[in-house]
């Protein structure tokens, strides 16, 4: 019976709908994944030499992080890992018994990719204690205890994933634990230090995260069990709706009802929710560059155009993949093409312009740094806003929008492409930017990534026209490729 | 109204539709039947310039569909439920259409008022997005949406699959409504031979890509249908 289920799993695989991209973009996608994975090792391997660098014990200063790494991982899990259940629907009928049909779909969630990439750390790492010689059975046993932790993260992860917005209770406890670390009012490593390290130390203390990994499981399978009915587990969750009429938006006419619109799809929305997260987390970007000596100077535009440029990347990359489901509506309507991109044009300026805003506590790098960002953002509004239309032009990619999970991770849609297609909108004004450090003059630099910014304002109205007519040529295409989705 | 020339549609070699000539009045209401695959989703996608014609091409109102965008103006239509926005409750979503119509509120209110019948309660103030509804509710909030602004070419794929008995003889009343009037001219396609009898003026049928019967609604038009389509 597992051989029928494989066989269903590895068809989905190889006809998901992002598998059947040209070859050319798998190859790169390897190579991008071997490259991160390599980065993984490459940790590992080096944290140990590193942390002794520094003086302190390599084990110790791992097992006191732990506590973090393993909340951060839940938040990411919360966020991105999703829980295939629709797929069971089919099978019910069938002459599966439940049992297998449970044990099956958990299994499927231990090969996920949230788990496999773990051990790309732990293993290196685990490997360079054994040769610097530290014990290997107590460093086998400590690893026995990480695989439970991750995988206890796994299993919390299904049960959890019903109930909204609970990452954000994570992450703010995250937030709460760290400030008071940094601020020296509470350590809460001070408690679980002992205990992570414990794990190495003591015989037979590892036994109790696999005992409470067991537990998980088993309760795991049962509350599944439970739900394997239509309308309980399986059933998708309606929203109360509430009719919104944003009517302070009429008096900027077509326009308006666009804005309208796409606010409402913002909103509720999972997919398109998880995007404004994400922009929030470039936000945050430039802390790895600023104030960071490892890095070239040059990177710091790149780290600009990131920092404000977090809603366009993820959003805007797929403009008019958001309206996919209804594409067909938007061109039987009496609909302005200028309208509808102008329309979306203004969203990403709007949300550029406030992420710009909310980086003014970078102003704590000094001024400079922050100029960067301003430039970034005119660069962003004058340039890159204009490339991520006129890219959606060719981005044919449907958006399921009910499914959080897509934007990321999730094989079926596992969307390097995206990550890709960001690569010119930064070479540019990197390039640029280089002029200006070449010549010894940062100013002159920013000056000219700013005047590009500037340029593409100006010539706003023709690129428009440009974009206008890419659409209306692409038009059959993107309709039936957006056809494609079921 | 419609004035359709040399139209076929190829795909890999294999034709899909094949009409050499047809022209359809403004004002009629005309019946398009055929089994699956007949082409009948196929003409009305070229219809509405979805799809693009291998040969040939299709003037509405004198309009060149390929060419142009002006019929848009005068055209609603419904083909399916990728033409609704799940994230929108149906108020939402008339209001929408309404917008982009030029229609005000006022005047989608008055439609929704005079049809609130056909939407047996199950559609207006009911706290869902059109995304959960049942797959016949939101066949309704289509079909409606597509009266919003007075068109005069209204496009229906077959609008009484999915529907309960009940509202099925209500959109009967709402398409011989519409047919009543000169200004409009109603397309509809159909599995359903007596449905469509009954409310059109004029049966097409359709049968791999070819016109096989071109006839005005009589009495004798079912059985004759019914005997064509009999095995």
């Amino acid at each position: 019976m597992i051989k029928k289920f494989i066989y269903l799993e590895w068809k989905a695989f190889i006809r998901s709908a992002s598998f059947g991209k040209n070859l050319a973009m798998k190859i790169i996608m390897g190579f991008l994944m071997i490259y991160f994975s390599l980065i993984f090792i490459a940790m590992g391997i080096g944290a140990f030499y590193i942390l002794k660098e520094m003086h302190l014990e390599p084990l110790v200063t791992v097992n006191r992080f732990l506590i973090y790494y393993f909340l951060f991982d839940l938040v990411i899990r919360l966020l991105l890992q999703s829980i295939p259940v629709l797929n069971i629907k089919p099978l019910l009928v069938l002459p599966f018994k439940k049992p297998v049909i449970v044990h099956f779909s958990l299994g499927k969630t231990v090969l996920s990719f949230f788990n496999w990439v773990h051990a790309l750390f732990f293993v290196p790492f685990s490997v360079v204690l054994v040769i610097e010689g530290y014990d290997i059975t107590a460093i086998i046993f400590w690893n026995l205890a990480m695989l439970s932790f991750i995988y206890i993260n796994n299993f919390l992860n299904i049960i959890l994933s019903n109930i909204d917005k609970l990452f954000v209770v994570f992450v703010g406890l995250i937030l709460v634990l760290g400030g008071a670390q940094y601020y020296k009012l509470f350590d809460v490593t001070t408690f679980t230090t002992p205990f992570f390290q414990g794990l190495y130390t003591i015989k037979g203390l590892f036994l109790i995260p696999i005992l409470v990994l067991a537990g998980l499981y088993i309760f795991s399978f049962k509350f599944l069990k439970k739900n394997l009915y239509l309308d309980a587990g399986l059933s998708v969750k309606e929203d109360v709706a509430v009719t919104e009429n944003l009517s302070w938006l009429n008096q900027f006419g077509t326009l308006g009802t666009f804005l309208k619109n796409d606010i409402k799809l913002i909103k509720r929305n999972k997919r398109s929710k998880t995007t404004i997260f994400m922009s929030v987390l470039f936000l945050f970007y430039g802390f790895l560059f600023f104030g960071n000596t490892h890095q070239p100077p040059v990177m710091h535009i790149f780290a600009g155009i990131f920092v404000s440029g977090g809603f366009l990347f993820v959003f805007g990359q797929f403009v008019p993949s958001w309206d996919s489901s209804y594409y067909q509506l938007m061109m039987t309507q009496n609909i302005p093409y200028r309208g509808y991109i102008t329309s979306k044009w203004w969203l990403i300026v709007i949300a550029t312009f406030f992420s710009t805003i909310i980086a003014s506590f970078y102003l704590f790098f000094g001024w400079e740094i922050y100029l960067t960002i301003v430039v970034g953002a005119i660069y962003n509004i004058g340039v890159n806003s204009h490339l991520v239309l006129l890219g959606g032009a060719f981005t044919k990619t449907p958006i399921d929008l009910s499914n959080a999970g897509g934007a990321f991770g999730d094989k079926k849609a596992f969307n390097v492409s995206a990550m890709l297609l960001t690569l010119p909108k930064i070479l540019l004004p990197l390039a640029l930017y280089a002029i200006g450090l070449y010549l010894n003059n940062k100013n002159l630099g920013l000056a000219l990534v700013a005047g590009a910014g500037v340029l593409g304002f100006i010539f706003k109205d023709k690129v428009f026209s440009l974009i206008e007519k890419r659409y209306k040529i692409e038009k059959y295409s993107t309709i039936n490729a957006y056809k494609q989705k079921s | 109204m419609i004035q359709v020339n040399q139209l076929s549609k190829k795909y890999n070699g294999t034709t899909v539709l094949n009409i050499h000539n047809l022209e359809i009045p403004k004002g009629q209401s005309f019946g398009l039947v055929g089994n699956n695959g007949a082409g009948k989703t196929t003409f009305f996608s070229l219809l509405l310039d979805l799809i693009q014609p291998s040969t040939g091409n299709i003037t509405s109102n004198d309009i060149q569909v390929n060419t142009s965008e002006n019929w848009k103006s005068f055209t609603g239509s419904f083909l399916d439920e990728s033409f609704l926005i799940g994230y929108l409750t149906p108020e939402e979503y008339f209001y929408f259409i309404g917008d982009l119509r030029h229609q005000n509120k006022a005047d989608i209110d008055a439609l929704l008022a005079r049809h609130e019948e056909f939407f047996n309660g199950e559609i207006l103030n009911n706290k869902k997005y059109l995304r959960d509804l049942s797959k016949g509710n939101q066949k309704k909030v289509g079909i409606i949406a597509t009266l919003i602004g007075n068109p005069e070419v209204v496009i229906l794929d077959e609008p009484f699959a999915n529907l309960d008995p009940t509202t099925v003889s209500r959109l009967k009343k709402i398409i011989k409504e519409l047919a009543e009037n000169p200004k409009v001219t109603v397309l509809v396609s159909s599995h359903d031979l007596q449905h469509t009898v009954e409310v059109c003026d004029r049966i097409v049928a359709l049968n791999k890509g070819e016109i096989v019967k071109d006839i005005q609604t009589s009495e004798e038009t079912l059985q004759e249908l019914e005997s064509f389509f009999a095995v």
